[in-house]
């Protein structure tokens, strides 16, 4: 019997990615089979929600190694016979899922927001022309990488049937050698939970405005979040808290865009959201025409006056 | 130090109309993808301080030569193009074959800089790819590359935290766009693209092996329906009103 293999160094996407392979592997009457490297937490976590779990205990199987991940994992499609493998699109995973699939001889999806099995065809959602638009696809062939979007599946619950068994894979030498790993404080933002976003722009006149956005971002109960010029060019908000195509996709329930034109690899992030408020100068930006409610006038104005009136 | 850059030819996203939610791609003009440019400018940063050369490598349609002098302006010493109309159908294996194949035609390469993600399908895939084909060390996601003698040190940016690496070249490395803020060429720098060396090939011209390949096929690709209420608010008065009957402020 064939089988799907997962795959993530995060405890939390890998168990995502058993509800991802819980619909192929029922559509399909296969075995839901998990490879874990290092790491016997996750053993434990896995197994626990019913997937049968190969744990890999090789000190020369480092995340930071692509090359040498890759190398493990085909071991263990080979070994554990799975044709198909699900990895997390996180950086770690879609960088890992070129490198898998080249080694496999596999089609590969990355960046993967909804799955359907359609007959001998698995169809992926995922965004394309930059978020533009939505492409289903599938993979015409036997041997397939899937890489899924964190957070687009609900990690899998309980369940009985899980094992452990120990795997051996051979990799050779890294080539990579890890010197540090700062870890982000825990502190930062999770905007992808908050029901309320307020989202800064390079309308924003600078990075002395943000206290304003961000007061009112509490007022409204929400957190503070930014394009991503915001972040990359101007340095003035962490990564974390940009939406879109490289950022995040959020769904709040309000979305208050403060000075974003509405380029697509933005909108992409924040067109789930249930209702849009875009505020820009500019009555021909793109963004009115995805609002709810509109005004052409100055952010820094309308953000004054909301904070007085929420006062 | 020699370095190629990979370059992916993208239509210019902001001009693509929506049409019946099909995206309209004629007569869109064709740019060089955003994040390569940041790959482009690392590249002639390390040349600027290492010597040695700026390869530009890109595969595409017949635009590509005008599209590369863009390139060749912002820093790039020379450019192989492998131009084919039949390039713009193929998925990310196909396109990691054919870079593969061109970049072991140039002698001597160190180092090969991709950007993270294509502008248009930003899938992330070949420069993995290639890494593989190539039996080439990877790391993805640089914030930061700094060359010491026969290896580099390169800070990558992932989710979850920062992390320090050395790899030793010859390497694959992708980057994100917050490494640098590539540079505008000058007039003079434009003009004299134009007379950099260029190598063009066809298909034919590579010794390709696609060998067995599972094809990425589409069913459909449609811009998602909106049915936004654009609703154009004169005060902040109206538009604390409409959120309060929206039941989203003073709950
Ligand atoms: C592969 C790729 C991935 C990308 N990923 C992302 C991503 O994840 N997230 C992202 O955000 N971008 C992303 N981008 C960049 C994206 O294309 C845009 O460049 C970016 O979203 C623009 O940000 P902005 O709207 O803040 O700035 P701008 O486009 O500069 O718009 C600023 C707006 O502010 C308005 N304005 C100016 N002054 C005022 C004022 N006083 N009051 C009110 N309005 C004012 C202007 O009219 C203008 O419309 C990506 C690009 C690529 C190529």
């Amino acid at each position: 019997m064939a089988g799907i293999l997962i795959y993530s160094d995060k405890d939390k996407l890998a168990r995502e990615l058993l509800t991802v392979a819980g619909l192929i592997a029922d559509a399909r009457g296969w075995e839901v089979k998990a490879a874990c490297i290092n790491n016997a937490r996750q053993c434990q976590l896995l197994s626990a929600a019913g997937a049968r779990v190969y744990q890999i205990e090789n000190p020369a199987v480092l995340p930071a190694d692509a090359a040498n991940v890759a190398v493990a994992l085909k071991e263990a499609c080979g070994k554990l016979d799975c044709s198909i493998v699900l990895l997390s699109s996180d950086r770690r995973g879609r960088e890992l899922a070129g490198r898998l699939a080249q080694v496999l001889g596999a089609g590969c999806l990355t960046d993967i927001s909804a799955v359907k099995v359609e007959g001998e065809q698995i169809h992926c959602q995922r965004n394309a022309l930059g978020g533009a638009t939505v492409a289903t696809q599938y993979i015409d062939g036997e041997k397939q990488v899937l890489a899924i979007v964190p957070r687009a599946f609900a990690p899998a619950p309980d369940r009985d049937g899980g094992s452990i068994d120990e795997l051996q894979v051979e990799v050779p030498p890294s080539r990579i050698k890890l010197l540090e790993f700062q870890a982000k404080d825990s502190s930062s933002a999770n905007i992808e939970e908050a029901p309320v976003l307020v989202v800064a722009g390079q309308g924003l006149n600078s990075q002395e405005d943000l206290a304003a956005v961000e007061s009112l971002a509490q007022k409204l109960g929400g957190e503070l979040a930014c394009s991503k010029p915001l972040a990359t060019d101007k340095k003035w908000l962490p990564e974390d808290r940009v939406i879109g195509l490289s950022g995040k996709k959020c769904q709040p329930d309000l979305a208050v865009l403060l000075g974003i034109s509405g380029q697509v690899q933005f909108t992409v992030g924040i067109r789930d959201a249930r209702v849009i408020v875009a505020v820009n100068s500019d009555e021909n930006a793109y963004i009115h025409q995805m609002a709810d409610y509109s005004m052409v006038a100055d952010l820094h104005q309308i953000v004054k006056e909301l904070n007085d009136a929420l006062a | 130090m020699n370095v190629v850059v990979a370059m992916k030819q993208i239509p210019d996203l902001q001009q693509i109309r929506i049409r019946n939610r099909q995206p309209v791609l004629e007569d869109i003009p064709w740019t060089m993808g955003a994040i390569d440019k940041n790959a482009l400018e690392a590249a002639v940063q390390i040349k600027e301080a290492q010597g040695g050369k700026v390869v530009l490598l890109s595969a595409g349609n017949e635009e590509l030569e005008d599209t590369a002098k863009e390139a060749l302006a912002a820093g790039a010493d020379e450019a192989l193009l492998i131009i084919d109309d039949k390039l713009d159908e193929m998925g990310s294996a196909e396109i990691a074959k054919i870079l593969a194949a061109a970049i072991q035609r140039i002698e001597k390469i160190d180092l090969i800089i991709f950007g993270e993600g294509s502008g248009d399908n930003y899938s992330g895939q070949v420069g993995s790819r290639v890494a593989e084909i190539l039996g080439l060390p990877q790391v993805g996601y640089a914030s930061a590359i700094e060359v010491q003698g026969e290896s580099l040190r390169v800070s990558r940016s992932l989710e979850d935290g920062k992390e320090l690496v050395e790899i030793g070249l010859p390497a694959v490395i992708t980057v994100i766009s917050g490494i640098n803020e590539p540079r505008i060429a000058s007039v003079t720098q434009i003009l004299k693209a134009g007379k950099k060396p260029k190598e063009i090939l066809d298909l034919s011209d590579l010794a390709l092996d696609l060998g067995e390949i599972c094809p990425v096929k589409t069913e459909s690709n449609l811009a998602p329906e909106s049915d936004r209420k654009r609703v154009a608010v004169k005060s902040v008065d109206e538009l604390v009103a409409a959120l309060k009957g929206e039941n989203l402020i003073g709950r």
